[in-house]
């Protein structure tokens, strides 16, 4: 492993202005930490005689973004619009069609290999259950990446224990469990610790607290934000509910069918949604408030089969204010501020953003 | 879930019944210690060591010759001073030659069994982490073997390869690769997709490395099952070979064997005759049983 300094060491080495102490960081803080450039992923959809492709499914379709160093990018959309396909086209664990990594100013591929960047980005997945092998005691589990590293067993271990006690679960109890002997909660602790273990800077929560019920969810969301204090990580915080999104994301990006329509500072684009999508996606959000019941209309119908997606822009058949030139061009992101001036960073993928705000009145 | 846990993992209590932690056990060690709770495992498993060591100590358990037989003294009943269990068509001492049949049984039953276990599960795992063509060319050609019924194509086999000990081991064995085969792949693709094999591969362990951690162990703890299983079935089926005259050549003792030429005694000495098959049953059932006891014992989500 990379003579990276103990975390405890890390927290009591005074505080700095920027957190450059990692010896792995190369561009300072100014360098996003993930580029993601023109990400493209189609399935072929298989059939006939001859199991030809007779279709695409357009997963993933030319998604660009920047993951700034110690921020939370909470990606939202709803099921089907190519969240966890981005999630695993990050990892590597399918091959994109185009598109580029860039981790902290290294091109993956070129610079970096896809095992260097495997090292310093980790992964949590959904089903807590799943994610764990049973026949493992999660001990075992923990220490296993850090094993194939060449981490002798011993140390690994207490490594993997250390790590236990960080989320929240006591090693003299738990290390010996398996799996099944674990609630929901508790196996997410486990498979934050797992993925911890290899001592990433980047994590991705792909719908990582998704499954749990709301009192173990909120737990959970506060032991994130714990370690990401504490281990100075970044995370991409993939998750259909807006209001988690909320809570932890500094930024979100809104996909539908495969693209960004929106991507901007979370209070921007929670206060004054720009896409029509976002609008709906957040006006169908639940609230307790009364004072702040949906207004907007609902999205009604399910997304378009993304294997023929509707030309131009692909949220334009259940778009209320779609125009002409909706069908005609796919609309780029661009700067959500009318004329054209730096909206802090927010951007939106639609044509009329303007038009509608003149509309709503 | 015995133990009655809050959800903060800093405070829970845990309860009786869970043991406090115990370090060092491995999967397998927990799988011994499940086994040492079920009787009827270990009774079945006792049974076959004893077979096994019938076969291996043959000639100290029965001293008489399981070849020498005489006119004078045939289908003896059961009882008979010198011949306890009775004497067989020819004469020849029918406790030493189920003594002595056990080894031929034995080889022949267990043999292709474990031979096709090695093919199959070689080719089943990598035709179900590589898929594709490869894939595709390896299981389309287990439908080959597929499309004959087992015992037609054993005889075929061993038609073509001629009689003998070591051609019906080997045409069981190509009857069992198919179904081995299949398995392993199924298990494998499953577990292929699996979250843990992929947060395997996220964190930069190798293709091979998943195999033999995650893949095997899946693979392995099934078809370990489905093998004893089969050997019951080995077992009937090389009998029904030597039966039909293509697996083991008389004399050699041979319990499928000596069930067919007792068969015509059957109306003289009906206990006798039926010797041999009782062997073959109890062999077979406890194969049977113990490989049910061996996969609940390796399945943790069971385990108490």
């Amino acid at each position: 492993m990379t003579g990276r300094p103990s975390a405890s060491r890390r927290m009591m080495s005074g505080r700095r202005p920027y957190q450059t102490v990692d010896p792995r960081d190369r561009g300072g803080a100014a360098q996003p930490l993930l580029i993601v450039e023109h990400l493209t992923k189609h399935f072929p959809v298989r059939g006939g005689l001859l199991n030809r492709a007779i279709a695409t499914v357009q997963a993933v379709d030319d998604v660009s973004f920047a993951v700034a160093k110690g921020e939370v990018l909470g990606i939202v959309g709803e099921s089907g619009c190519g969240k966890s396909t981005t999630a695993r086209l990050l990892m590597g664990l399918i091959e994109p069609d185009r598109g580029a990594l860039v981790f902290d100013g290294e091109e993956v591929g070129a610079g970096l290999s896809v095992t260097a960047l495997r090292r310093q980005m980790q992964m949590v997945f959904q089903d807590s259950y799943a994610s764990l092998n049973p026949r493992l005691p999660i001990v075992d589990s923990i220490a296993y990446a850090p094993r194939m590293h060449g981490v002798k067993p011993a140390e690994a271990r207490e490594r993997a224990e250390t790590l236990l006690a960080q989320v929240g679960l006591n090693p003299a109890q738990f290390a010996r469990r398996y799996p099944h002997e674990l609630s929901g909660g508790q196996r997410q602790r486990v498979n934050v610790a797992r993925a911890l273990a290899l001592e990433p800077r980047l994590v991705i929560l792909d719908e990582a607290v998704s499954a749990l019920d709301k009192s173990v969810e909120a737990q959970v969301l506060n032991l994130l934000r714990e370690l990401k204090a504490r281990f100075s990580l970044t995370y991409i915080f993939i998750s259909h509910d807006l209001n988690v999104v909320e809570y932890i994301a500094d930024r979100v990006l809104v996909m539908y069918l495969g693209k960004v329509v929106e991507i901007g500072p979370v209070e921007r684009i929670y206060r004054s949604p720009r896409h029509p999508y976002t609008r709906a996606l957040l006006a169908s959000k639940p609230t307790l408030d009364p004072d702040r019941r949906a207004t907007e209309q609902p999205l009604t119908g399910d997304p378009p089969n993304p294997i023929n997606p509707p030309s131009g822009c692909r949220f334009r058949t259940r778009c209320a204010f779609a125009e002409a030139v909706c069908a005609e061009r796919a609309p780029v992101l661009a700067s959500a501020d009318a004329a054209g001036q730096s909206a802090g960073g927010h951007f939106v993928a639609c044509h009329v953003p303007a038009a509608q705000e003149a509309r709503l009145g | 879930m015995a133990s009655t846990s809050t959800l903060d993992g800093g405070t829970v209590r845990v309860g009786a019944a869970v043991a406090p932690a115990q370090p060092g056990i491995g999967y397998w060690r927990a799988v011994g210690r499940r086994l040492a709770r079920d009787p009827i495992t270990i009774a079945v498993t006792i049974v076959i060591v004893g077979i096994v060591l019938m076969a291996i100590f043959a000639p100290w358990i029965a001293p008489q010759d399981p070849l020498a037989g005489s006119v004078l003294r045939r289908l003896k009943p059961i009882g008979t001073p010198g011949h306890w269990l009775g004497t067989d068509e020819t004469g020849r001492d029918l406790w030493t030659r189920l003594v002595y049949g056990s080894r031929l049984t034995l080889i022949a039953g267990v043999a292709p069994v474990a031979i096709s276990l090695v093919i199959g599960s070689c080719l089943g795992i990598v035709a179900g982490y590589a898929g594709g063509v490869l894939g595709n060319v390896i299981m389309r050609l287990m439908d080959v073997f597929y499309a004959f019924p087992s015992i037609l194509l054993a005889i075929a086999i061993c038609g073509l390869m001629g009689n003998g000990l070591l051609n019906s081991v080997l045409a069981l064995s190509i009857v069992f690769i198919p179904p081995m085969c299949r398995i392993a792949e199924s298990v494998t693709t499953q577990t292929r997709t699996l979250d843990y094999v992929d947060a395997a591969r996220a964190s930069g362990t190798t293709t091979s490395q998943i195999i033999r951690h995650h893949v095997l162990a899946n693979v392995l703890g099934t078809i370990l099952v489905y093998a004893t299983s089969l050997i019951s079935l080995s077992i009937i089926l090389s009998a029904g070979l030597s039966f039909l005259g293509l697996g083991v050549t008389p004399p050699n003792p041979e319990w499928g064997l000596m069930l067919n030429s007792l068969r015509q005694a059957i109306y003289v000495q009906p206990l006798v005759a039926a010797l041999p098959g009782v062997m073959i049953f109890i062999t077979s059932m406890c194969f049977n049983l113990m490989s049910d006891g061996f996969r609940s014992a390796m399945d943790v989500r069971l385990a108490q």
